[in-house]
């Protein structure tokens, strides 16, 4: 029945009963998310310390937090992370999906070991590799001395703290990309690997011309959830490196805690939520909009 | 009336009592509570609160489960029952902030430690005075001894402004580990001073076989009572009377200075990510001369599950400095909530959490080291003593020369941090002295705000 048969009073009160059904739903979303949000940007505003008197300064938060130079080296930082920490899972991932696309013995149990880091605590994943990488005592360099490789300093070494980390995350969530990539693979249309073959084409033009940008869209997919995850990561780096050495592994993550739980900084503590808020999102958004892209036409 | 209400009242009249000899009742005044006593009426009875109910909070220790191991004891004897919530020390002091702050918290004990705590809990009284009780000759247990408390804890546990807000538990004297074996092959004594420490740590230095000359911690935060146990040597402080950091002063750079020398010439690779679980490891297996850290290793370093070299560890007490010999202290303690409403059953558990027994209890099952002088003699003649003879020495020696190990405000994590990060700079090869001064530029505006707060 159309609207415009029903009497008007009818419609507004349909209108007004619709609003019950998305009251409860509202109702969740204003207190979970959007006053918590309004309240952290209304703290922001304040020099407040726990146990001090807050005082209103505007956004004097912001502008301190844009001369910090060891919070913006800890966005700096979380940018270095956060691209090896995507990019490296992204790769293997593919080519994890791609052999294990394929029919070979045993497939099945293989591909069961390959995802059991995935389902690994992080704290406890955190545990184990701090132990893996202790310079003198580590199983790590009692490997690299296997082949004949001198030792490293893993994340004791400021240099090598952040792509050692990074290898954590490569191990604990390239199964995730995996997984992601193998069920775009799986849903595949078999016709045009048909038809290239018929024309002559190489394994290697198979995969640049037909598989690559079919799967892209999943694979812009498991960018995004790395891409949050690895912005988000603050478990395995505060129990293996707690930002160390000195803070050659502080991330905004990291250095937001030591703000609000270790110093107790509410005001500046919040005005970095605020800030890096706004960069999770600047990113995602980012990386929807090029999921628009890539979407199968 | 209930008793809560009736701890009110007498506390009320225990003021009134107290204020005309306030003043002289800072910690060498305790003597004060002896005549004091005489105005108090019934004897002290544990059954008092029997039938009450307190909570309280400990930090995840050795000393916290040896104290819930126990609490039957303390609900059998004062009918009092316990309820206890027991997480991490970060989580703990976290979780203390807020409820401190809110106004209302859910504990009417807590376990604080000194060397971080005790400012910030002084500074907004969140603990309340013992003394009154302590002048009430009927709330306080006559083998309570208080004389039996060493200096060090007492002095610990009171406050700039004279108040005693919280009974020691625990003193954690810094102390050098050394492996007796490793010496002896190189016959080498024991330092007796810094200049010794360095020689003796460039001799034993042998990377070829991957023993490292001298050990301890190199992760920023955790770091500086390393630093500062040398800066005592050197006869440095850390805040002088108007509140200025002495953080820039010729004594902290040259601590500075052996701080760089011990950890970055003779200590192992990587040492600045190590915290004390890595330089356990390391001189447990053999591979570090010296390791300097608190007093609470003996045990693991003893376990022939844990260690390899049971039997091989002497104990020493800090080297002497150009100026003093000092070992920097931390130490915990308990205190009750100004909060609570079971204020006279929450000053019970004080005391029998830092009664002899207890404080004995911790000492043969290495839990720590008792503040109660009584607790070393009793546990050796109760034969139940694990611990080597030379690491009780060494632990009585280095509490009669300890000072704080960290300085008494309110922010000391960000001190740590700010300082921490400068010493590991210095592992890595950054200059002393450019380092403490940067450090102290950075971290003054922050402690001026905290006191003007």
């Amino acid at each position: 029945m159309s609207t415009a048969s029903v009497p008007l009073g009818v419609v507004a009160r349909r209108q007004r009963s619709y609003y019950r059904f998305i009251m409860p739903a509202l109702v969740v979303i204003g207190a979970v998310i959007i006053f918590p949000w309004l309240f952290t940007i209304w703290m922001s505003t304040f020099d407040w310390k726990i146990g001090t008197e807050a005082h209103f300064v505007g956004i004097a938060n912001y502008t301190a937090l844009a001369s910090n130079q060891r919070f913006l080296e800890a966005v700096a930082r979380t940018f270095y992370f956060t691209v090896l920490a995507v990019v490296a899972p992204l790769i293997l991932g593919t080519i994890a999906a791609l052999i294990f696309h394929r029919q070979f013995p045993f497939r099945g149990v293989l591909r069961g070991i390959f995802i059991m880091p995935m389902m690994a605590t992080p704290v406890a994943v955190a545990l184990v590799w701090t132990m893996m990488f202790h310079p003198q005592q580590g199983v790590l360099n009692y490997l690299l001395s296997l082949v004949g490789l001198p030792p490293s300093l893993w994340v004791y070494s400021p240099q090598w703290v952040i792509p050692s980390l990074v290898l954590v995350e490569v191990w604990h969530w390239t199964p995730l990309v995996m997984l992601i990539v193998l069920g775009g693979l799986a849903a595949l249309p078999t016709e045009p690997y048909e038809s290239a073959k018929l024309d002559g084409a190489t394994e290697w033009q198979l995969f640049r011309y037909i598989t690559l940008p079919l799967v892209a869209p999943f694979l812009l997919v498991a960018g995004v959830i790395r891409t949050i995850d690895a912005l988000k990561a603050f478990d395995t780096i505060y129990v293996i490196t707690s930002g160390g050495p000195g803070t050659a592994s502080e991330t905004i993550n990291l250095y937001l805690y030591l703000q609000a739980f270790a110093f107790y900084n509410i005001g500046n503590a919040s005005a970095v939520v605020v800030i890096f808020f706004f960069i999770v999102m600047a990113l995602a958004l980012l990386l929807l909009y090029v999921r628009q892209k890539t979407k199968w036409t | 009336m209930t008793n809560s209400d009736d701890s009110k009242v007498s506390g009320s009249r225990r003021r009134r009592l107290l204020q005309a000899g306030a003043g002289a009742m800072a910690l060498g005044a305790v003597p004060g509570v002896n005549q004091l006593a005489a105005h108090a009426q019934a004897p002290f009875d544990w059954k008092k609160y029997k039938g009450e109910t307190i909570e309280v909070f400990l930090v995840k220790s050795p000393r916290g489960d040896l104290l819930s191991k126990y609490h039957k004891e303390f609900e059998d004897m004062t009918g009092i029952t316990v309820g206890s919530e027991m997480i991490p020390e970060q989580q703990q002091r976290q979780k203390a902030v807020i409820e401190f702050n809110s106004g209302r918290t859910s504990f009417d004990v807590i376990q604080l430690s000194y060397h971080v705590q005790k400012r910030q809990f002084g500074k907004n009284k969140w603990l309340d005075d013992v003394r009154p009780w302590m002048a009430d000759k009927s709330m306080v247990d006559p083998n309570l001894d208080f004389a039996d408390f060493a200096k060090g804890g007492l002095t610990y546990a009171t406050q700039p402004d004279g108040r005693i807000d919280s009974l020691p538990i625990n003193l954690d004297p810094w102390v050098v580990y050394y492996n007796k074996e490793l010496f002896d092959a190189k016959n080498i004594a024991y330092p007796k001073t810094f200049a010794e420490m360095v020689d003796a740590a460039a001799r034993l230095n042998d990377p070829a076989k991957g023993v490292s000359g001298f050990v301890g911690r190199g992760l920023k935060n955790a770091n500086v009572p390393v630093w500062s146990s040398f800066l005592l040597g050197y006869g440095g402080g850390f805040v002088d009377a108007n509140g200025k950091l002495m953080t820039e002063t010729t004594e902290a750079i040259e601590a500075a200075k052996m701080y760089q020398t011990l950890l970055a010439k003779y200590g192992p690779q990587g040492v600045a990510g190590y915290n004390w679980n890595e330089s356990q490891s390391l001189f447990a297996q053999g591979k570090a001369a010296m390791w300097l850290d608190g007093i609470g290793f003996a045990a693991p370093l003893e376990d022939p599950t844990k260690s390899r070299i049971v039997g091989k560890v002497g104990y020493g007490v800090m080297p002497a400095g150009p100026k003093q010999q000092a070992s920097a202290l931390f130490g915990d303690g308990q205190g009750v909530s100004a909060f609570s409403k079971k204020k006279g059953p929450a000053w019970y558990y004080l005391q029998w959490a830092s009664n002899k027994a207890n404080q004995t209890r911790m000492l043969q099952s290495s839990a720590g080291a008792p503040v109660r002088n009584s607790a070393y003699q009793l546990a050796q003649s109760s034969g139940e003593l694990k611990s080597p003879k030379q690491w009780v020495e060494c632990m009585v020696t280095s509490a009669r020369i300890a000072q704080p190990g960290l300085p008494v405000i309110v922010p000391v994590t960000e001190f740590r941090d700010t300082f921490g990060i400068a010493l590991t700079n210095m592992i890595n090869g950054a200059d002393p002295a450019t380092e403490m001064k940067k450090a102290t530029a950075e971290f003054q505006p922050v402690l001026d705000k905290s006191e003007k707060a």
